[in-house]
C-alpha cells in the first residue's frame, strides 16, 4: 500500500475528525465524526504498518473501550478485551478503568504490540494490534502501595493520568511514562520494575526541593532516531535529559522571562535532536492555562535549549484565549516539518515551514483533546 | 425475559431497544447479554462487576444495585442511562 497521503487525526470531546492532504499539504479535506458524542482522547496510526488506527473512546453514560480500523475509520471494530485491572481479591479495594487517555505504539522490533495509558493511573499492553488488552503487572499490580499513585479522586479534574509513553527506538524494553501527578518513571525490563526519574526536575508544590516522586510531568518525548535525548514539558518548566545522565537540566529558564516556560504539549524535531517546540500556557496565580496575555505563540528552540524564538505569525495577535492539550500538538515528519496543533476552542492550525508561518485548517470542532499526524495511504 | 436497553448501547444491539435474554441472576442475565451483543456489558459493567455510575438497573420498576441480585423468568429488566447532564 502505497504512502502517499497525510492524515491528521483529531481526536475531541464528541468524536474523531480526520483531515487529510497529499503530501504537498495544498489541498484538506475533512472525514468524520466517528464515534459522535463520544469522547476520543487519543487515536493514532501505526507507523509500522501505516493502516492499522486505534482510538480511545468513551461515552458519557458507557465504560472506556478501544476501537480500531484498517481502512481509516471506514469501519471500526472494538476491541474484544479493553484495558481494565484485574478483578480485585475479596479483601482488596477494586480499581476500574475510567478512560484510556494514552496510547503508543510498540517498538518496530514487536509489531502488534500497543501500550496504553489510563485513568485512574495504569498501564496495559496489547500483542495483537488492539484487540486483547492486558495489565502490566509490573506496574498496575502493586499500585495500592505505590506512593507515587495518585489514589482516590485526587489529582486532576478528569482523573489522574498516565500518559507519555515512550519507548526508547533503541531497546525495546526501555519504557518512559508519565504520571499526572507522579513523575517521570522507567523501566529496562519491559515494564516488570520501574524506578522514578525526576531529579533535578522541580516540584513548587511539594516541601521537598529534591523529591524523588510526586512531579507533575505534562509530556515527554524522547528522540525517535538520536539514541539517549529526552525532553519534558513539565507543570515546573522545560527540561532536557541527555541520558547516560539522570539529573534534568531546566532549559526552560532560557524562554523570555514575561512568557515563563510553562505549557502542556512538546514537539521534537523529526531528524534533529536540537529542535524541538512548546505552546506556552499561563501558569501563574490560579493557573489560566491560556496563552500569555491572549496572544497565542509556539516557541522553538534550535538548540536544544539554549535559545528559543516566537512562532506566531498568522496566529490571533490578541483575544486569543484556547488553550492547547498535551497531546494536542504534533509534527508530521515531512520535510520541512510540518506542525499542527488543535486548541479547546476546536481550531485545528498547522504550519508547513517548522512554524515560521500558521493557517488554520478547520474551526467549529468540539473541544480538541489530541492531534496525531500519519503518512499512509 | 423482556430486558429493555438504553440509547447509548444501541450500536451492539443493531438499533433494537427491546431484547429477550435469560439468566437466574442479573450477573447469569448480563451474561446471556454479552454472548448475543458481544462488547455490551464492559460498557455497562466494570471489571470489578459494579454497575457504571452513570447506569440504573431496575427490575419490575425496583432498582438494582448488585448483580447478584435473583432474577425470575417473569421478570422485567430496565437498563437506563441515568439523567447525568443538563
Amino acid at each position: 500500500m502505497a504512502a502517499n497521503k497525510l492524515h491528521i487525526l483529531v481526536g475531541t470531546r464528541k468524536g474523531l475528525f480526520v483531515l487529510s492532504a497529499d503530501r504537498a499539504r495544498k489541498r484538506w479535506s475533512m472525514a468524520g465524526p466517528h464515534f459522535l458524542g463520544q469522547t476520543v482522547n487519543h487515536a493514532l496510526i501505526d507507523p509500522r504498518d501505516g493502516r492499522t488506527l486505534l482510538a480511545a473512546v468513551k461515552a458519557g453514560h458507557l465504560g472506556p473501550t478501544v476501537f480500531r480500523s484498517t481502512d481509516l475509520g471506514r469501519t471500526w471494530r472494538e476491541a474484544k478485551r479493553p484495558p481494565a485491572f484485574p478483578k480485585a481479591g475479596a479483601d482488596e479495594e477494586g480499581v476500574a478503568v475510567d478512560h484510556v487517555f494514552w496510547l503508543t505504539p510498540g517498538h518496530a522490533k514487536t509489531p502488534g504490540r500497543w501500550y496504553a495509558g489510563t485513568s485512574p493511573q495504569g498501564l496495559f499492553v496489547t500483542h495483537d494490534g488492539g484487540d486483547t488488552w492486558d495489565s502490566v503487572a509490573g506496574f498496575n499490580a502493586n499500585r495500592a502501595n505505590d506512593p507515587w499513585i495518585v489514589k482516590g479522586s485526587d489529582g486532576p479534574p478528569d482523573g489522574a493520568t498516565l500518559h507519555s509513553i515512550n519507548i526508547d527506538p533503541f531497546d525495546p524494553a526501555h519504557i518512559y511514562l508519565g504520571l499526572s501527578a507522579g513523575g517521570i518513571f522507567e523501566s529496562r525490563d519491559e515494564g516488570a520494575t520501574w524506578k522514578p526519574l525526576n531529579r533535578g526536575c522541580a516540584a513548587d508544590f511539594l516541601p521537598d526541593p529534591d523529591a524523588e516522586y510526586g512531579h507533575d510531568p505534562h509530556c515527554l518525548r524522547v528522540h525517535p532516531k538520536v539514541r539517549d535525548v529526552v525532553y519534558q514539558q513539565n507543570h515546573c518548566g522545560i527540561y532536557r535529559l541527555d541520558r547516560k545522565a539522570s539529573r534534568w537540566v531546566r532549559v526552560g529558564e532560557n524562554m523570555p522571562k514575561a512568557i515563563g516556560d510553562i505549557g502542556f504539549p512538546m514537539v521534537l524535531h523529526p531528524r534533529d535532536a536540537k529542535t524541538l517546540w512548546v505552546f506556552p500556557m499561563d501558569g501563574t496565580t490560579v493557573w489560566p492555562r491560556v496563552p500569555i496575555g491572549g496572544k497565542p505563540a509556539a516557541y522553538v528552540s534550535r538548540d536544544a535549549g539554549a535559545s528559543w524564538k516566537r512562532l506566531d505569525q498568522g496566529l490571533p495577535p490578541a483575544q486569543g484565549w484556547f488553550t492547547v492539550k498535551r497531546q494536542a500538538m504534533c509534527t508530521d515528519g515531512l520535510d520541512r516539518a510540518g506542525l499542527y496543533f488543535g486548541t479547546t476552542s476546536g481550531e485545528v492550525w498547522a504550519s508547513f515551514d517548522e512554524g515560521e508561518a500558521w493557517h488554520c485548517l478547520c474551526l467549529h470542532l468540539p473541544e480538541i483533546y489530541a492531534v496525531e499526524s500519519a503518512v499512509a495511504a | 425475559m423482556k430486558v429493555t436497553l438504553p440509547s447509548p448501547v444501541a450500536d451492539y444491539t443493531a438499533g433494537r431497544r427491546v431484547v429477550d435474554a435469560h439468566g437466574v441472576s442479573l450477573a447469569a442475565l448480563l451474561a446471556d447479554l454479552e454472548r448475543q451483543f458481544p462488547g455490551i456489558r464492559f460498557r455497562m459493567i466494570d471489571e470489578q462487576d459494579a454497575i457504571r455510575p452513570h447506569i440504573k438497573v431496575f427490575v419490575n420498576r425496583d432498582p438494582v444495585a448488585t448483580l447478584a441480585h435473583p432474577l425470575a423468568e417473569a421478570d422485567e429488566v430496565l437498563i437506563v442511562a441515568a439523567l447525568s447532564g443538563g
